[in-house]
């Protein structure tokens, strides 16, 4: 299969960070065509993905393997259901004028859409080439692999940092936190508009020198247009279990109000828009 | 269209003096003759602001609604009936004034002498005033056993003196449901507006010269019923002034300010709901005319924000206790009591200038004063040339109050200009220069098992369509079965549009809008309004059976009245032409079987796809359907997918439905739509916007109507249980809306299961 050489290979189906190394070994391949990738879900009429009214992907297939992640059953690529890029582009086509009209566009999210970095970089190269606006939800971990070619497509990277030290990084994703950062960087180099994301648990994410340090990050960056704090919630809980994983913070309660008030006075006190 | 033009009145000018009712309003077409759009295109002031200067409710207003809320509290403890004059038929006179607290209210006029006092109206059928007063535990007064129908007949009695077998057999089965039979069929919307520009002795002078040129060489039926109904509809005008004089106010003239207009159009549309139960007595669109009036009143100093607000407040309390007796079938068919003062507010002029203005805030700022309700039925023509400060209060109110509905002015205004109002839910028509034949709907579902059944209900087993050669074989094919879906629908659109010519013929004879009509022109347009029911049932029926396998089950009378589905099919609501398509051609096809059948009066043919909710009582009519779909479950609302049938996300369902074709069913398509407030965004400003944003685009797409609702399933388990917590509560189903807490415990259960656009994962 096409497709094969650029997918990670996740054989530890049972948890635990696959030790994937950011940098995956690869170079920056020149595009071609990719036929085919794997899809979890798709939502036409997502409205909180982005501006406005959109048409969101849910690729599968992730490299980390976060505490509080709410789509387990988007970790492994092979259980995405295996579709053409052409039927995407097909389907975004019938939605166009009313994405365009409702102040939208298309997000790719997953899972991890660069984990498949070709077939994102495909469907949003179609989309630009329609005139819709195109939105990256990413960890920023495989950073790397997005070109500078790919990049062009992208309007917009919602940016997921999920914690500001290396330790606190690790504990939650079971990854390594400076390749995200320095697709920040990258991305604040090349002027591309971020959304920060950042999930609040209590316990976990709650460390106010960490977020002060993140926000200043954030700040410098130059290039973030506002900073989403999301309330750490439960709603995937079940899926944990579907997917025959151990909950690990089950006993965990999202956080009070005055907390992710005070958190998001953090950014704004940094100059960021935050909600 | 007046039937003669003449100078401008002599008594009334447009100079700037005291009194003068035209002071300082632009003259036009309207001061010679009967013109009320002219008026409201020469006058209006425009608004693109935002809502910032809208003001609060008075101390008197919330007194007042203190007071009312008591009693609709009263009417809810005691089963929904408060009271009713048993022995009074209602009539524009008929009553003496009646008051909520008349030191307080700024408008007045009830429809009996107390508020939520129910009146009479055997016109339309007395067993079911017998039976309405029975039913909420009153006697009915046996005088009137002496009149009804021996001295005097009713329109319910002549219907079923000329209704055929066929089309009692139709009835019977519910392949026909809710034709308006024994009760006023509503529908028409009368120029309000008129009696307070020009005052009735202006009107009842236009009438009279229109009855002059009914003076023929030869006076043939037609003839005879023109000079009838102008007779008639003078005398409803002579009674109308007759009734601001019980309330001590002279009607005659026109209006000479802002509280006078109020007062006057909402009396003029208090006699018509005195006289006729119509089944949706729509108020049109009065809030930019009214505003004309207001803007007069502030520009001259003599009333404050404040004040305004006040008028419309007290205006809407008074449209909130409309109500009719109706019997409890009656409220299963149409839950919640609903009375469909539909106002339709905003749209956008023909010369390109909005239509909103301040008063489009106040009409809308009630849900805010006064708390969310179901009525009146608060209707924004939509445009994408709105000003964005008017859209973002109606996105803001719609998430806060779920009680307003949309619909696509930039789809309509080609169709009925810049003047036209919404009656019932979807319903446009041209104020004053059009109406309708009320046609309730027609059940696809199960004209689709007739086909598969040779004209055999699948219920009862009674031969009630035609015995056309039933499907053999034991798997249904698709080709076979549209083949004989065909003449079924044939068969089904003329007892359909014959039955409704029975029904409108008598009811024009026995039940004549006097009033509603007399606020209309001469000459006007009559539609037909057809409707068909369980449109998304059988489009996925068709659906399963062509792209799936449909095993047949036959009973021991040999009748298919069950399905297997072999594999899977595409449903509708999820943008997928395959299906959408079917759901097209038979919207389609059936609307071109109406226009071969005759139609009363030479009515314009339509249909609608809506049903009110009346999706729940045709379910309960319906055998199982071939897309799995089990008997007695009810049928998705109006035009939408079938509940949880639509997978793909909310634009994905919007997309399905705006594809319906508005040509083809020109009396409106319904699509109620419920989002968790969530997924709209994560800040209230982006909720905002993205509900703007949605609308935008289901509206481009060609979408007619949709209703809004935001709010969370949890919240109306919580309010089933609890209903003394919602008083308020308010949700918006086919076309219009209802307190969520008078809906029969099946219906709650029905709302609940629809689909919810939720967050994404």
């Amino acid at each position: 299969m096409a497709h094969q050489t650029n997918l990670l290979d996740f054989r530890d189906a049972h948890g635990g960070a696959p030790g994937v190394h950011a940098d995956g070994g690869h170079a920056q391949p020149a595009r071609r065509p990719v036929a085919h990738g794997f899809v979890h879900s798709k939502e036409a009429g997502g409205a909180v993905d982005g501006p406005g009214i959109r048409y969101v992907l849910f690729v599968s297939g992730c490299p980390l393997r976060c505490l509080y992640c709410h789509n387990p059953d988007t970790w492994h690529m092979r259980k995405g259901k295996e579709t053409s890029v052409g039927e995407i582009v097909a389907e975004m086509a019938s939605y166009s004028n009313f994405l365009k009209r409702a102040k939208g566009g298309i997000t790719i999210t997953g899972g991890e859409p660069l984990t498949q970095v070709e077939f994102t970089a495909e469907i949003f190269h179609a989309a630009k080439a329609m005139g819709l606006h195109t939105a990256l939800d990413t960890s920023g971990f495989l950073g790397k692999r997005v070109t500078d070619e790919m990049l062009e497509d992208i309007d917009l990277v919602l940016l997921d940092i999920k914690a500001f030290t290396e330790e606190t990084y690790f504990e939650v994703t079971g990854a390594q936190l400076q390749p995200t950062l320095d697709f920040a960087r990258r991305l604040s180099a090349k002027g591309k508009k971020i959304w920060l994301r950042y999930v609040l648990v209590p316990g976990l994410t709650d460390k106010l020198d960490e977020i002060e340090g993140l926000a200043a990050f954030a700040a410098e960056l130059g290039v973030v247009e506002r900073v989403d704090v999301l309330p750490f919630h439960k709603l995937g809980e079940f899926k944990w279990k579907e997917c025959g994983r151990d909950y690990k913070l089950a006993d965990t309660e999202p956080p009070s109000g005055e907390l992710v008030e005070q958190v998001r006075s953090i950014f704004r006190s940094h100059g960021l828009k935050a909600g | 269209m007046n039937v003669y033009a003449r100078e401008p009145f002599d008594t009334i000018d447009t100079e700037l003096t005291a009194k003068a009712p035209w002071r300082g309003f632009l003259p036009g077409t309207w001061t010679r003759e009967i013109d009320v759009r002219s008026f409201i295109i020469a006058n209006v002031t425009p608004f693109e602001g935002d809502a910032g200067f809208l003001a609060g409710i008075t101390p008197r207003t919330a007194d007042l609604w203190e007071k009312l809320k008591l009693q609709l509290k009263a009417e809810r403890d005691k089963g929904g009936v408060l009271d009713v004059d048993v022995s009074t038929p209602s009539s524009i006179t008929s009553h003496k004034a009646g008051y909520i607290a008349e030191d307080l209210e700024q408008i007045v006029g009830l429809q009996t002498d107390a508020p939520l006092k129910r009146a009479i109206m055997p016109f339309g059928g007395y067993r079911m005033v017998k039976n309405g007063l029975e039913a909420y535990g009153f006697k009915a007064d046996t005088s009137l056993d002496k009149v009804f129908p021996k001295l005097r007949k009713t329109h319910n009695d002549a219907v079923f003196d000329v209704y055929t077998p066929e089309m009692l057999a139709c009835r019977k089965s519910g392949i026909i449901t809710g034709l308006p039979d024994a009760y006023g069929r509503g529908r028409i919307i009368g120029d309000y507006r008129r009696v307070a520009l020009y005052g009735v002795n202006r009107l009842i002078e236009d009438k009279q010269a229109q009855q002059a040129s009914f003076d023929l060489a030869t006076i043939d039926e037609n003839v005879l019923r023109a000079r009838e109904e102008t007779a008639e509809q003078i005398k409803a005008l002579k009674e109308l002034v007759k009734l601001g004089e019980i309330y001590g106010f002279d009607l005659t003239r026109p209006a000479t300010n802002a509280r006078e207009a109020v007062q006057w159009t909402y009396l003029a549309y208090l006699a018509a709901v005195k006289e006729a139960n119509g089944a949706a007595m729509s108020l049109g669109r009065v809030s930019s005319f009214l505003d004309i009036f207001i803007q007069r009143d502030i520009e001259e100093g003599e009333i404050n924000e404040a004040e305004a607000q006040e008028l419309f407040d007290h205006f809407v309390m008074k449209l909130r206790i409309i109500r009719f007796l109706r019997t409890p079938e009656y409220d299963q068919l149409f839950s919640g009591d609903p009375t469909w003062v539909t106002e339709s507010i905003g749209g956008m002029a023909i010369d390109g200038r909005p239509l909103v203005t301040k008063s489009s805030f106040r009409m809308l700022n009630t849900l805010n004063t006064l708390g969310p309700a179901p009525e009146p039925n608060l209707t924004v023509l939509w445009s994408e040339h709105l000003p964005k400060g008017f859209r973002d209060f109606c996105a803001e109110t719609s998430i806060r109050t779920s009680s307003i509905q949309y619909e696509n002015d930039d789809l309509m205004r080609p169709y009925w200009g810049d003047d036209y109002g919404i009656a019932c839910c979807v319903s446009a028509m041209r104020i004053g220069k059009q109406m309708q034949f009320f046609g309730a709907r027609a059940n696809l579902a199960k004209t689709l098992l007739y086909a598969i059944n040779g004209g055999r209900d699948e219920k009862s087993g009674a031969q009630v369509g035609p015995a056309l050669a039933p499907v053999v074989g034991d798997y249904l094919d698709y080709e076979d079965v549209k083949t004989r879906f065909i003449p079924m629908m044939e068969w089904l659109a003329r007892v359909y549009v014959n039955a409704l010519n029975s029904i409108h013929y008598m009811h024009d004879k026995y039940m004549y809008e006097r009033i509603e009509m007399a606020l209309h022109d001469r000459d006007i347009l009559r539609t037909m309004a057809c409707g068909i029911a369980g449109l998304s049932v059988a489009a996925d029926s068709l659906s399963a059976i062509k792209y799936a396998k449909v095993k047949i089950i036959r009973d021991e009378r040999g009748l298919a009245t069950d399905f297997e589905i072999e594999g899977d099919y595409p449903a509708f609501g999820n943008n997928d032409d395959r299906v959408d398509d079917i759901a097209v051609w038979l919207t389609e096809t059936f609307m071109g079987c109406i226009r071969k059948h005759k139609t009363y009066r030479n009515a314009m043919p339509t249909q609608s796809i809506l049903t009110i909710t009346s999706n729940v009582v045709y379910g309960k009519k319906t055998g199982n359907t071939p897309d799995g779909r089990k008997a007695g479950q009810p049928f998705a609302p109006g035009a939408n997918p079938m509940h949880g049938r639509d997978k793909n996300g909310a634009v994905a369902s919007m997309a399905s439905v705006a594809k319906l074709p508005y040509a083809h069913a020109q009396d409106g398509i319904s699509y109620t739509f419920s989002i968790v407030p969530s997924a709209l965004g994560s800040t209230s400003e982006d909720r905002v916007n993205n509900l703007d944003n949605l609308l935008s685009g289901y509206f481009l797409q060609g979408g007619h109507h949709i209703n809004v609702n935001v709010f969370d399933r949890e919240t109306l388990v919580d309010a089933m249980e609890h209903p003394e917590l919602y008083p308020q509560l308010t949700i918006r189903v086919s076309g219009y809306a209802v307190n969520f807490i008078k809906l029969t415990r099946e219906q709650q259960l029905d709302v609940i299961s629809r689909t919810f656009h939720g967050a994404s994962n």
